[in-house]
């Protein structure tokens, strides 16, 4: 799993019908620094996640598909869950 | 799930019998500002896209899914046409 940020959200009308009903999210993964890290992405929400709020993301199609309730549905990644906090030991 | 633009179409005469029927189309990944991100890929297509369209595909065996029970070969495929999106610094 990865940190990321949620940054924005996808409006897109004609897509698979696995998508249908499902929240689309554009998140940026970030360096435990919170510093952005690499390009952003979609993700479909599992969780209810929104604009601004740090979240934990999964990439993997099975795992993904599985936060979507949906079988065989072609995604990459879901948004897993809403982080309150992380702590880094200071000396690693 | 990436964001992408379709920027041509790729046609084998010669191909996997699981491909018979793909259409295959060249995508440019993009960044939140519109902007190329790294190096083009081919991507199976499921939902009708055309070149200059914007549009997000996913990685991986997932990318077979909208064919199912056929299994073609692939690790990407388009799977959305993309009206807009929005991002909020």
């Amino acid at each position: 799993m990865q940190i990321a940020r949620v940054v924005g959200t996808v409006v897109s009308t004609h897509k698979h019908p696995k998508f249908e009903g499902a929240k689309l999210l554009l998140v940026q993964p970030l360096n435990i620094d919170e510093t952005a890290r690499g390009n952003a992405l979609l993700a479909v929400d599992g969780v209810g996640a929104g604009v601004h709020e740090k979240v934990l993301i999964v990439l993997e199609g099975r795992a993904a598909g599985e936060a979507l309730g949906k079988k065989a549905a072609p995604v990459d990644a879901a948004v897993i869950g809403i982080i309150d906090q992380v702590d880094v030991d200071g000396d690693l | 799930m990436q964001l992408a633009r379709v920027i041509g179409t790729v046609v084998m005469s010669h191909k996997d019998e699981n491909l018979s029927a793909a259409t295959l189309l060249l995508v440019q990944p993009l960044t939140l500002d519109h902007q190329p991100a790294g190096r083009p890929l081919v991507a199976i297509d499921s939902v009708g896209a055309g070149v200059g369209e914007e549009v997000f595909f996913v990685r991986g065996k997932e990318a077979s899914f909208p064919f199912y029970p056929g299994e073609p070969p692939v690790d990407a495929g388009i799977v959305g046409i993309v009206d807009h999106w929005d991002v909020e610094v």
